[in-house]
C-alpha cells in the first residue's frame, strides 16, 4: 500500500493531480446542481408572485 | 427528410424533460467508468519504462484537454445552430458548455503543470500544448465575460454565438501557431523524457477515461441546460405550471 | 454596383474628414506607441546588442496595444450619434459599409503606426537595412487586427465600461498575428528572409478580409437591437 502511495518517487505530482482534477469534478457537480436548484427557485418565486396581482 | 424531431428538440419544455430524463443515464456510467479507468490507470497498468509511474498523471490530464476542446467546438456549434435558427434551447445549451469547459480546462492546464514538474524540471514551461491550452482558457474566459457583460439575455446570447464562431476558427489557428512559434524557440534540453510508448494495458484504462469524463461532460452540461432554459423561460406558462404544482 | 462603391467612397471621406477635425484622438494611439517603446530601453538597459534582440517583441506588443486603444473608438461614437442604425437601415449592404468604415479606420491608425514602426525600431538599435520588412509586417498585421478589432469592437458596443472587455476578446484572438507578425520582424532585423512568416501574415489578412466584415455586421446588428 506504502509502496502504490509513494508512485515511484512521483507522489509529489500524481496525487495532486488526481485531487486538482477530482476535486475540479466535484465542485462541477455542486455548481451545477446548485444552479438548477436556484433556478428552480427563482420560477417558483415569480409564480407565486404573478398568481396574485 | 423529417424535421420535426429537430423542432421538437429545439422546444425548451421538451428539452429541459428529455435532459432531466437523461441525466442519470449519463451520469451513473460516467461514475462507473471513470472509478474503472482509475482503477485500472493507477494499479494495473504497468509503470511506463521512461516514466515510472509519473506518466499515470495522463490518464486524468489527456481526457481534461480532450474535454476542453471537445467543449469549445461544441459551444460554438450549438451557437451557431441557435444564431442560424434562432433556437433558444440550443444558446441555452452553448451557455451550459462554458465553464464546464472553462473548468476542465483548469484541469488540463493544472494537472499539466505538475506532470511538468518531474519531466521538465520545472512547473510551466512554454510548451506549445500547454500554451494553447492557456489562449483557451482566455478564450472561455472572454466568452463567459461577454455573456455576463451584457443584461438582456436574448441580446447576450447572439452577441456570444459570433464571439464563440469566431473563437473556434481561431482555436486551430492559434494550436497551429503556438507549435511553429515552439519550434523555433525550442531549447533542446527542456524535454528530460521522450513521449510515453502506450502498450495496451496502458491504452485500456485511457480510453475508458476518455469515455467516462465524455459522460460527465454530458451529464453536467444536461444539468446546466435545464437551468439555463428555466432562466430564460420564466415568463412562459409551462414553468409557471410546474413550479406550482 | 456603383451605388456600393460610391456608399463606401462616402463613408471613407466622412470618417477620415471627422478625424481629422479631432486630431487629438488621431495621435492618441501614435503617441501611446512612442512612449511604450521607449519605456523598454529604460526598464530593460541602453545597451543596443540587449536591445536588438528584444525590438521584434517590443514593437510588437506596442503596436498591439495601440490599435487596440483606437479599435476603441471604431464604432462608439458612429452607435451614439446612431449614425450606425442609418447604416443598417440604408438599403446598402451593412457588411459593406462596416468594411468601408474598417478599412478607413485602417488608413487612420495602423498605416500611421506602421509608418512610425521603423522610427521606434531606429531607437532600439535596429539597422536600417531591417526597415522595409518591419514595415511590411506592421502593416499586414495592423490590417488584420483592425478586421479582428471590428468583430469584437462591434459585440462590445453596448456595454458600459467596454475597454476590459474588449482587450480580453481581442487579445487571446490575436496570438497568432503577435506570433507570426514578431517572427517576421525577427527576421527582418536579422537580415533572414521573411517570406515564411509574411506569407502567414498575409493568409491572415485574406482570412480576416474574408470573414470578418460578415462577423462586424453581425455583431453590429445584435448589439443594436
Amino acid at each position: 500500500m506504502s509502496r502504490f502511495l509513494a508512485m515511484g518517487g512521483y507522489a509529489g505530482s500524481v496525487w495532486p493531480s488526481m485531487a486538482l482534477t477530482f476535486g475540479i469534478i466535484a465542485w462541477n457537480i455542486i455548481a451545477a446542481r446548485r444552479s438548477l436548484r436556484s433556478a428552480l427557485a427563482e420560477a417558483r418565486r415569480r409564480a407565486r408572485i404573478g398568481d396574485d396581482p | 427528410m423529417d424535421w420535426t424531431w429537430f423542432h421538437r428538440f429545439g422546444s425548451p419544455p421538451h428539452l429541459y424533460r428529455l435532459a432531466g430524463t437523461l441525466v442519470p443515464w449519463f451520469a451513473w456510467p460516467a461514475a462507473i467508468l471513470i472509478a474503472a479507468g482509475l482503477y485500472g490507470g493507477l494499479v494495473l497498468a504497468p509503470p511506463d519504462y521512461q516514466q515510472g509511474d509519473g506518466f499515470r498523471i495522463i490518464y486524468v490530464h489527456a481526457p481534461s484537454a480532450w474535454l476542453s476542446l471537445m467543449a469549445y467546438t461544441m459551444m460554438a456549434v450549438t451557437a451557431a445552430i441557435g444564431l442560424i435558427w434562432r433556437m433558444k434551447a440550443a444558446h441555452a445549451v452553448a451557455a451550459s458548455c462554458a465553464p464546464v469547459g472553462a473548468w476542465f480546462t483548469v484541469a488540463a492546464l493544472g494537472t499539466g503543470m505538475l506532470w511538468g514538474k518531474p519531466m521538465w524540471g520545472t512547473y510551466w514551461a512554454w510548451d506549445p500544448r500547454l500554451t494553447a491550452e492557456l489562449v483557451l482558457l482566455f478564450l472561455y474566459l472572454g466568452y463567459i465575460g461577454l455573456r455576463s457583460a451584457i443584461e438582456d439575455p436574448q441580446r447576450a446570447d447572439r452577441a456570444s454565438a459570433v464571439l464563440a464562431i469566431v473563437g473556434v476558427i481561431n482555436v486551430p489557428i492559434v494550436r497551429y501557431s503556438v507549435e511553429w512559434w515552439n519550434s523555433i524557440h525550442q531549447a533542446p534540453s527542456v524535454m528530460k523524457f521522450g513521449k510515453p510508448s502506450i502498450s495496451w494495458p496502458m491504452l485500456t484504462p485511457l480510453l475508458i477515461m476518455f469515455v467516462g469524463f465524455t459522460l460527465l461532460f454530458a451529464a453536467l452540461v444536461l444539468v446546466r441546460v435545464r437551468a439555463e432554459i428555466l432562466r430564460r423561460e420564466r415568463q412562459a406558462r409551462w414553468v409557471t405550471e410546474m413550479v406550482t404544482q | 454596383m456603383s451605388g456600393a462603391w460610391q456608399a463606401a467612397r462616402l463613408v471613407i471621406e466622412r470618417d477620415l474628414r471627422l478625424a481629422f477635425r479631432n486630431r487629438a484622438q488621431l495621435l492618441h494611439p501614435l503617441l501611446f506607441f512612442a512612449i511604450v517603446t521607449t519605456l523598454f530601453p529604460l526598464a530593460l538597459s541602453p545597451e543596443p546588442s540587449r536591445l536588438r534582440d528584444v525590438a521584434p517583441g517590443v514593437l510588437w506588443v506596442a503596436a498591439l496595444l495601440a490599435s487596440l486603444l483606437a479599435i476603441e473608438f471604431l464604432f462608439r461614437d458612429d452607435a451614439q450619434d446612431g449614425t450606425l442604425e442609418q447604416y443598417a437601415l440604408s438599403g446598402q449592404s451593412l457588411t459593406w459599409l462596416l468594411f468601408a468604415k474598417t478599412l478607413s479606420h485602417w488608413l487612420l491608425t495602423g498605416l500611421p503606426l506602421a509608418l512610425m514602426s521603423p522610427v521606434a525600431a531606429y531607437g532600439l538599435g535596429v539597422a536600417v537595412e531591417a526597415v522595409p520588412g518591419i514595415i511590411a509586417s506592421i502593416t499586414l498585421g495592423t490590417i488584420a487586427l483592425s478586421l479582428l478589432g471590428a468583430v469584437t469592437a462591434g459585440l462590445t458596443l453596448g456595454i458600459r465600461r467596454g475597454g476590459a472587455m474588449l482587450s480580453l476578446l481581442t487579445l487571446p484572438l490575436a496570438v497568432p498575428l503577435l506570433i507570426f507578425g514578431a517572427q517576421a520582424t525577427a527576421r527582418a532585423i536579422a537580415g533572414e528572409p521573411v517570406a515564411g512568416p509574411m506569407y502567414l501574415l498575409a493568409a491572415f489578412v485574406v482570412l480576416g478580409l474574408t470573414l470578418a466584415p460578415l462577423a462586424a455586421a453581425a455583431a453590429v446588428r445584435i448589439s443594436l437591437e
